[in-house]
């Protein structure tokens, strides 16, 4: 056991942990920060992926104990950041994984929607060949990962206020004249 | 079926739908998105304690002692069992209940579950494991379904008197050896599917706690709510008026969570003998080896058709590795056979279908279970077909779709059927006419098509009462709740559920509030399984919310002195159609109808008709509703190392109408992906000791970001006269032809037929290396 300071969405949180607790157990278990998810817990899946000092990082095979003196960002921070620099609501890029249908069972989308925020950070106005490559390390099981792609293009195309190109069944669908995002 | 089943396809109100048809967000969204919803492994008690499970070492073979006497004495256990403690055996079908929670006397396959024990944490409890002494006396294993359907001994289900065969099923519909003798072409082959697994991002989980009164309560990650109900009140020996069972957000399920399982037992029965919360969360591994995924199926077809190409007869004979219990393996191998017969009509069709037990983990069912695998086999020797007749292998498709509002050769009622529209979507999207044939060489084009139910017209378990029930409650300030017993496992049910509500009320959906999966609360559905919620619990919605809405508009148009045919719920108001001075908001129209009536609230239910052929097993594969769907997919084949990429794959879907285009979208890409990467990417494999080669997410190779391709998602809607509006299902067709359409597109490409899943590049290659000359020659 040791006692280590982590700093977690803009928290300073000081617990115990054993020295081989990895970062996703400190997170789910002595911080309750949930929204972290462990799907495989040998660093295959990616939906515990967080964000240390920006970059995604795999909760469950990172030592809690490595993570001190980091900046922290879990899926619970986003929105509070978001908030926190003006703006209103969820982050935009949350807005739109709800707007564009990719949150079907929601379980990876912490992971998944924490790589694409680096992503964004990094290179607002990437191609989708580039966030397909972002988003590599995070397994999505339902969604064939397109509604996600357009998610990102979406948030990343209203950020730089350029129309982004609606998806292939909205455009398609003759009856649905009219229907935007809603 | 009464007249409460059938609700129309047109607008509640007037021309247009208000909140059905647009691509609204789902009811759950932001709380996935923001990280606050709730999956099983997130909720935690006071005083919970951690479960593990003790497994099989051995593929087969006899208990001959178990002592758990050294792990009961470590410090920090609180509870340790075996089958003894949960002798009663259960099983999700009735008439096949040969499942233990824990072994009583023989172990099925590696991994197969022995003990289990509770500890204050996970790590006391794996310590606790290891001091269990388990003597095993070896058997010999099959893992080979050729032998096991040859060799009856050693029985892997001794109790059962059919040697090792779990299910035979044979049935012949027309005189299918008379139709292939006067065919004029008769294709005939061998086809291989190799079996695959779920892998939902989620592991199963469940939580326990059985409270002083005497009641236990059970979270479970369970994707049919109403079934674990029934088996905990079976095993556990408990009244089901003590025991509660709840689905918090489910983290992926796709099948692979339909069963009643041993972790959700287990964790009641040790919450049950230690008086504190217990969770029992799998590790992946875990999760590999209860697996209930696809089938392997050996198959064997002939096809015959006229000059033509209009199909004469089909021949299907089929073993399928069930491995260690039977599951949902009787529906099964009905469904290998029974689910053929559309959308194309033939004569005569004859299968012969024989599930065996191997000693390998359990099959069940899997997003298109029972079907995928036959339509595999069947869209290939169609293409086969094609090439001999010499037509194009969309129009042979076209030239043998049996219509709209027909029957089938094995009796079942086709009502919609969009499969025209389908054809007609990817071919057109594809450019198709200009581009199948005419690709370069390593490039080519291939189609494929389906058809699936929508839900099964019988549920599990015999019983005369409906198959789904909504209730509402109503609240003055103009909220409306929603209770329903349908599990939303990540496809949106929930939101469905709120938007036909809403359309029904004339309100916004976001005032409509969902409650699911509690049996304590909700009336009974029979969960998220064969692709039959949207249908059902959607109609059980529109009729509770019908209900309700005549008695609001009866209490306002009473309060106005108006023909009742005056007053409209619309936009979130009510409005006077003779008075445009008139309305109220729904709050106010709530309260007065409250004051005049009663406290307010509805119920609905839903149905099936009587269907089904006049045979034995008939029922089985019948459904109010058939969805239908068409692929084309682009390949391109590398001829040096083998690799087949899949560049862009064209999906076009009947779903009836689409409630909701962004959902049903989102079904038709996940579908589509999912049976690519069966295709070429993922492996449920066994080795030759009973071992799963590689049960983790590196090795189980599920498609990323990179390695998935465009997916183009076209929806037809055929609107069908019994789903709610005129929807269908959405979650499991349009898997089926993506397979088969990635054979024929290589075909297309290389001119080598793949009949073999998965296709690896040793396939590939060694296919390439044999070409007939004439394939080759024609490459250049």
């Amino acid at each position: 056991m040791r006692v280590v300071t982590l700093r977690i969405n803009g928290d300073e949180r000081e617990i115990a942990v054993r020295d081989h607790w990895t970062l996703l157990e400190a997170l789910r278990y002595e911080l309750g920060l949930t929204g972290s998810k462990q799907g495989c817990d040998k660093g295959d899946c990616g939906a515990c992926t967080v964000l240390v000092d920006g970059e995604p990082t795999l909760a469950c095979v990172t030592l809690a104990v490595l993570a001190e003196g980091r900046e922290i960002t879990t899926i619970e921070g986003l929105a509070p950041r978001h908030r926190a620099s003006g703006g209103e609501g969820a982050d935009p890029l949350q807005e739109a994984f709800d707007r564009c249908g990719a949150l079907q069972c929601g379980f990876c989308q912490p992971g998944t929607l924490l790589s694409a925020r680096a992503l964004l950070d990094r290179t607002p106005r990437p191609d989708r060949e580039a966030i397909r490559a972002a988003l590599a390390g995070n397994l999505c099981r339902c969604t064939g990962y397109t509604q996600i792609l357009e998610a990102i293009e979406l948030a990343a195309g209203e950020a730089a206020g350029v129309e982004v190109p609606t998806p292939e069944w909205m455009a398609d669908l003759r009856r649905a004249e009219g229907t935007s995002r809603p | 079926m009464s007249a409460r089943d059938v609700h129309g396809v047109e607008p509640p109100w007037g021309d247009a739908f208000s909140v059905i048809g647009k691509p609204h967000r789902k009811v759950d969204g932001l709380a996935k998105a923001t990280g606050q919803a709730l999956y099983a492994d997130d909720l935690s008690l006071p005083g919970m304690l951690h479960a593990k499970t003790l497994r099989s070492p051995h593929a087969h073979a006899r208990i001959v002692s178990i002592d758990t006497s050294r792990a009961a004495a470590l410090d920090g256990v609180h509870a340790v069992i075996t089958g003894a403690d949960l002798p009663t055996p259960y099983g999700v079908i009735p008439w096949t209940q040969d499942e233990h929670a824990l072994a009583l006397e023989r172990v099925r396959f590696i991994g197969d579950e022995v003990a289990a024990v509770a500890a204050v944490d996970e790590e006391t409890a794996e310590a606790a494991l290891e001091r269990i002494d388990v003597v095993y006396e070896p058997l010999h294993a099959f893992l080979d379904p050729h032998e096991a359907a040859e060799r009856g001994e050693p029985a892997i289900h001794p109790e059962r008197k059919k040697g090792n065969v779990s299910k035979h099923v044979e049935l012949e519909f027309g005189n299918v050896e008379e139709a292939l003798a006067e065919a004029e072409f008769v294709v005939e082959g061998d086809y291989f599917y190799h079996g695959t697994t779920h892998a939902p991002i989620e592991p199963h989980c469940a939580l326990a706690r059985y409270t002083a009164d005497g009641l236990l309560t059970l979270w479970s990650s369970t994707q049919i709510t109403h079934y674990v109900h029934r088996t905990l009140s079976a095993v556990l020996g408990l009244s089901p008026t003590r025991i509660r069972v709840v689905q918090p957000c489910l983290g992926g399920a796709f099948g692979g969570k339909s069963d009643p399982f041993s972790f959700e037992l287990c964790a009641a029965k040790l919450a049950m003998i230690t008086g504190r919360p217990v969770k029992l969360l799998w590790t992946r591994e875990e999760v590999f080896y209860a697996h209930r995924g696809r089938h392997p199926m050996h198959m064997h077809y002939r096809a015959g058709a006229d000059s033509d190409g209009r199909l004469r007869g089909v021949d299907a004979r089929i073993l399928i590795d069930g491995g260690a219990y039977s599951s949902f393996g009787l529906v099964t191998t009905y469904y290998s056979g029974q689910l053929l017969t559309g959308p194309y009509d033939f004569p005569a069709y004859r299968f012969d279908s024989t599930r065996v037990f191997t000693n390998k983990p359990p099959c069940g069912p899997k997003r298109g279970h029972g079907s995928v695998q036959p339509r595999f086999a069947f869209e290939v020797q169609l293409d086969e077909l094609a090439q001999k007749v010499g037509l194009d292998p969309i129009e042979i498709r076209r030239g043998n779709f049996q219509g709209s509002d027909t029957s089938t050769v094995n009796g079942q009622r086709i009502t919609s059927s969009g499969f025209a529209e389908c054809l007609d979507a990817v071919e057109h999207a594809s450019d198709w006419k200009a581009r199948h044939g005419a690709l370069p060489f390593g490039r080519g084009l291939g189609v494929a098509g389906s058809m699936y139910i929508t839900g099964t017209n019988y549920p599990v378990y015999p019983n005369e009462m409906p198959q789904a029930g909504v209730q509402l409650k109503v609240d003055r300030s103009g909220l409306v709740t929603c209770f329903t017993g349908g599990n939303d496992i990540g496809q949106g049910s929930n939101s469905v559920v709120a938007y036909l509500v809403a359309e029904e009320l004339g309100m916004d959906h976001r005032d409509v509030r969902v409650v699911a999966a509690d049996t304590d609360l909700c009336p009974v559905d029979l969960g998220a399984y064969s692709s039959r919620v949207t249908f059902m619990v959607g109609n059980a919605a529109i009729d509770a919310a019908r209900k309700l809405r005549r008695a609001i508009v009866g209490a306002v148009a009473e309060a106005w002195e108006v023909e009742l045919e005056r007053v409209r719920m619309i936009g979130g108001t009510v409005l006077d159609l003779g008075d445009a001075e008139r309305a109220l908001t729904t709050a106010e129209a709530f309260q007065l109808a409250e004051a005049r009536l009663d406290t307010l609230g509805s119920t609905g239910s839903y149905n099936t008709p009587t269907l089904g052929g006049d045979y034995r097993g008939g029922t089985i594969g019948a459904s109010p509703a058939y969805s239908f769907t068409a692929h084309v997919v682009e390949v391109a084949v590398d001829e040096e190392t083998g690799r087949i990429s899949v560049n862009d794959a064209w999906i076009a879907h009947d779903c009836g109408r689409a409630l909701n285009p962004m959902l049903v979208a989102g079904q038709m890409e996940g579908s589509a992906y999912m049976g690519m990467a069966e295709a070429l990417l993922e492996h449920h494999e066994v080795n030759r000791f009973g071992l799963h080669a590689g049960p983790s997410l590196l090795d189980y190779r599920i498609p990323t970001a990179v390695d998935t391709p465009e997916l183009h998602a076209l929806i037809v809607e055929s609107l069908d006269p019994e789903g709610p509006y005129g929807a269908k299902e959405a979650g499991e067709g349009p898997l089926h032809p993506a397979i088969p359409a990635i054979s024929n597109a290589v075909w297309d490409a290389v001119g080598i037929r793949l009949r073999h899943l998965p296709f690896t590049p040793a396939k590939v290659l060694a296919a390439l290396s044999e070409r007939t000359p004439r394939a080759a020659g024609s490459e250049v």
